[in-house]
């Protein structure tokens, strides 16, 4: 883990626009600090009790007025300087946050106290995660316990990870080698143990990765087979007798639902309409599919949104 | 005032000292002083924990203890801290004392409110105490769901209870002073002729009355959902663990200005009068800390930016904690400039005070870090925040804590502190303040995560630099407990006004009488009116 005493090692597209937020805070705060402490000292010396430093003031009411003067001017100069460090470090945070369309997604579950990242080609790692350098790579997350968060300070990201709710980390790596990845959300006795590390490949040296374990079948197979298993195609598939949505070219697209509302067909969508079917029922169907919860774990279900996926032509959902 | 009468008057200490004298008292200056044992022993327990917490992270694998010990340690560490020492520290001791004889009342408007506030935090303390030492918690002091609720096995429930409990007495306190402060003043005591520490502790007071019920909402509903297994935060309940988030910290943020703006009342106190000037922009000041207890309201979401919660609410957050920033720096430059053609003088509170002010800028300044969205994403939940947090919650607040210890011991007890003891233990304490946690800044940039026991060894230089720091902070805490104690019995005896202070509180006896003065005093000039200066006492307003 090479890294600098001061800074971490820059090895992320975004890692260049969050030091230079940091070190333009840093500049400022230094000023800031250093002249309020100059002030002190200097004044502290100067007019000590009993020292011969003038401490006349000319025409009350005109020095009132000075201080008066003073007053607004150290209160508008920090109001403006913070409005313009907000708007910067606003665009800097979306920058961070914008999936890219043609963004690697990878799934990860975090659980008391590991991480499982699963890739769609089928490959499974524990605690490790390899990803392509100069690729966007889009880390699909939840927990199956209690709330984790995922931090790679070499790659200056970090996100919760909830239970019951998918969120997402983005992130193109710039620089090949190994990252640190940790836990940042205390999560019980072995947070401290939850840590891992991010392997940064050359993307054909990545290629080959994903190539040396192609005797799995990829998530998305595996999704289909359980789809089989739990009888979905009962009722989504084509030769059905009960008349439910179909899946086909359902992902990334908006879904007109029964209240009126619409939605975007995204993994929370169809995680929730596994889990939760009546919470949001497509316009025009019944409201009689039964719930699967606790039938179907948060990898098997990562495997199932996996094979919606892969039945329609979108692969992106949107950042929330 | 007549400053020669001393001890042979009869005074609030002189009239008995029996156990009833004290536990039934309903003297606001003897509660406050049943409040100074009380936090001061809380503070030795919380203390120890972070000794331990500091000795355990000398080597990158826990050697001392194990993790489970470690999570204990820095659960009781904070959970005491914050609720046991920080949030009563000075409200509830020298706010108790000084509040009434600021402005020229008798007493508080309800006596027995005020010691059964102090009841009320006996009952939470003990209850915490006995929960944490018999097997402990390990939820931290922000017992995020649902970690708290369904997953940990530790005393959560119990611990909860006794910080619900204790918060009943903050409740009560706040509503002492407000009602206190708005009837009760002496004639000629205007609003705005109040002492700045009276500014603080009626915007604090207004915190505490608004924002404790909503934690005791908050830890009823997680007792309810661990007992009952009612879903309100677990999501495997049909609950949201962000709710849990929303509601803890729309308490603890204002909280952290209940820790900090009874300080700033403090620091002005003793600024002021080491300078022999009114605080510069008296009424900016005093708009300043009223702003920061509103705006504190506002800004609970800038805890919540990786949390899942959503990228637009994160941005108003971000933007609201900026605007809540700038009555802090107006502070900052306010003390500064009270120190512009003023006569200082050095004594033990001033170096408390300056060295106040130096470590609320830095955690300030470090504050504009975290509220910047994309930084924070980086530096959240890391060291980082760790440092930020202490310079403002432990640095400044016990910074000043200490320094108005030492400005109103002659006044509480009739004593004077040994001044030389009381310097040296200011400077070792700012100086160990800083090894210790300017250290965490930098391993926190570099990516050290809070609450690591273990951690990877390139971060061990930061972690060794740091607890070294803490072992000389150690020093400058406990010093004060021995030379203070001694003086009770050696220290010279105090008079009325040892420090040339401005302030109804130094126009009567030291000790006081036990109904604080012999006559009802009159005001007739501004706070600060320092007449040496050359400025004069118009200028007490900016």
């Amino acid at each position: 883990m090479d890294s600098l005493p001061f800074f971490p090692t820059r090895a992320s597209t975004i890692a260049g626009p969050i030091d230079d937020l940091y070190f333009a805070w840093l500049i400022m705060c230094g000023i800031v600090a250093l002249a309020v402490a100059v002030m002190i000292v200097f004044f502290a010396v100067r007019y000590r009790r009993g020292s011969a430093a003038d401490r006349t003031i000319g025409n009350p009411a005109e020095h009132e007025r000075t201080m008066h003067h003073i007053e607004i001017v150290w209160t508008v100069v920090p109001l403006v300087l913070f409005l313009v460090m907000f708007v910067w470090s606003a665009k800097v945070y979306y920058q961070s946050i914008t999936v890219a369309k043609d963004a690697l997604p990878i799934y990860v579950v975090a659980k008391q106290w590991m991480w499982h990242a699963e890739h769609p080609a089928g490959e499974r790692e524990i605690n490790e995660l390899h990803v392509p350098l100069n690729r966007p790579v889009e880390l699909v997350m939840t927990s199956q316990d209690v709330i984790h968060s995922l931090s790679i300070p070499g790659f200056r990201i970090k996100q919760d990870v909830l239970p019951g709710r998918y969120t997402l980390l983005t992130f193109t790596a710039n620089r090949a080698g190994e990252y640190r990845l940790y836990c940042t959300q205390f999560c019980g006795t072995s947070h401290s143990h939850m840590v891992g590390r991010v392997v940064v490949m050359e993307p054909a040296e990545f290629e080959n990765w994903l190539a040396a374990h192609n005797n799995v079948p990829t998530m998305a197979a595996r999704g289909e087979r359980r789809y089989h298993e739990l009888g979905c195609d009962g009722c989504h598939g084509a030769q059905a007798a009960v008349r439910a949505p179909r899946l086909e070219g359902l992902f990334g697209k908006p879904v007109a639902l029964r209240d009126g509302r619409s939605v975007l067909a995204d993994e929370r969508f169809i995680r929730d309409a596994v889990l939760i079917p009546n919470q949001d029922v497509p316009a025009g169907y019944e409201a009689n599919m039964p719930s699967f919860r606790g039938q179907i774990g948060e990898e098997e279900m990562l495997e199932i949104i996996e094979y919606v996926k892969s039945q329609s032509n979108a692969t992106k959902g949107v950042v929330p | 005032m007549n400053s020669t009468v001393i001890a042979t008057n009869e005074n609030y200490l002189s009239s008995g000292w029996n156990w009833r004298s004290w536990l039934l008292t309903l003297d606001h200056k003897r509660i406050g002083i049943l409040y100074v044992i009380t936090i001061t022993l809380l503070f030795g327990i919380g203390g120890s924990a972070a000794a331990l917490i500091r000795l355990d992270l000398l080597t990158p694998h826990s050697q001392l203890v194990s993790v489970e010990t470690y999570n204990k340690l820095f659960t009781m560490h904070g959970v005491i801290m914050v609720w046991f020492f920080l949030i009563p520290s000075i409200p509830a001791t020298l706010g108790n004392f000084l509040v009434p004889m600021m402005i020229g009342a008798r007493d508080l408007a309800f006596p027995r409110l005020n010691l059964l506030s102090w009841y009320l935090f006996v009952a939470g303390a003990l209850f915490t105490i006995y929960a944490l030492l018999s097997g402990g918690v390990d939820t931290g002091w922000t017992f995020y769901a649902p970690y708290s609720t369904t997953f940990s096995t530790s005393h959560v429930f119990a611990v909860a209870t006794g910080v619900f409990i204790a918060g009943f007495s903050s409740i009560l306190t706040g509503l002492n002073f407000i009602v206190t402060i708005h009837e009760m003043r002496a004639p000629g005591m205007t609003w705005f002729r109040l002492p700045l520490f009276i500014w603080s502790m009626y915007a604090t007071s207004l915190i505490l009355v608004l924002a404790t019920p909503v934690l005791a909402m908050t830890l009823m509903l997680m007792g309810i959902e661990r007992t009952f297994g009612v879903g309100v935060f677990d999501p495997g309940l049909g609950g949201d663990p962000l709710l849990f988030q929303h509601l803890f910290w729309f308490y603890s943020h204002p909280a952290v200005y209940i820790m900090v703006v009874p300080a700033m009342g403090v620091a002005s106190e003793i600024i002021s009068c080491f300078c022999r000037n009114p605080v510069f922009g008296y009424r900016f000041m005093a708009y300043a800390i009223l702003a920061i207890a509103a705006f504190g309201f506002l800004v609970w979401g800038h805890h919540m930016f990786v949390s899942g919660q959503s990228a637009y609410a994160g941005t108003v957050f971000s933007l609201l904690t900026f605007l809540v920033s700038v009555p802090s720096a107006i502070k900052v430059f306010n003390w500064t400039a009270t120190l512009y053609k003023a006569h200082i003088s050095f004594e033990a509170p001033m170096l408390y005070a300056l060295g106040f002010v130096g470590l609320f800028t830095i955690g300030g300044l470090t504050g504009l870090f975290l509220a910047s969205l994309g930084l924070d994403v980086q530096l959240h939940d890391t060291y980082f925040v760790v440092a930020h947090f202490h310079y403002i919650m432990v640095g400044a607040a016990v910074m000043a804590f200490f320094g108005g210890m030492h400005f109103w011991w002659p006044k509480i007890t009739g004593r004077m502190y040994p001044e030389g003891w009381a310097r040296f233990t200011a400077v070792l304490t700012f100086i160990g303040f800083n090894l210790t946690f300017f250290p965490q800044f930098i391993v926190g940039y570099l990516g050290m995560p809070r609450r690591y026991p273990d951690y990877p060894p390139e971060f061990q230089v930061w972690n060794v630099l740091s607890s070294a720091g803490a072992s000389l902070l150690a020093f400058g805490y406990v010093l004060p407990l021995g030379y203070l104690i001694w003086s009770l019995r050696h220290g010279a005896v105090a008079p009325a006004n040892p420090w040339g202070a401005k302030g109804l509180e130094w126009e009567t006896d030291s000790p006081p009488p036990a109904e604080n003065f012999h006559k009802t005093p009159v005001v007739t000039e501004e706070a600060y009116a320092y007449a040496t200066t050359s400025r004069g006492a118009g200028s007490a307003h900016g």
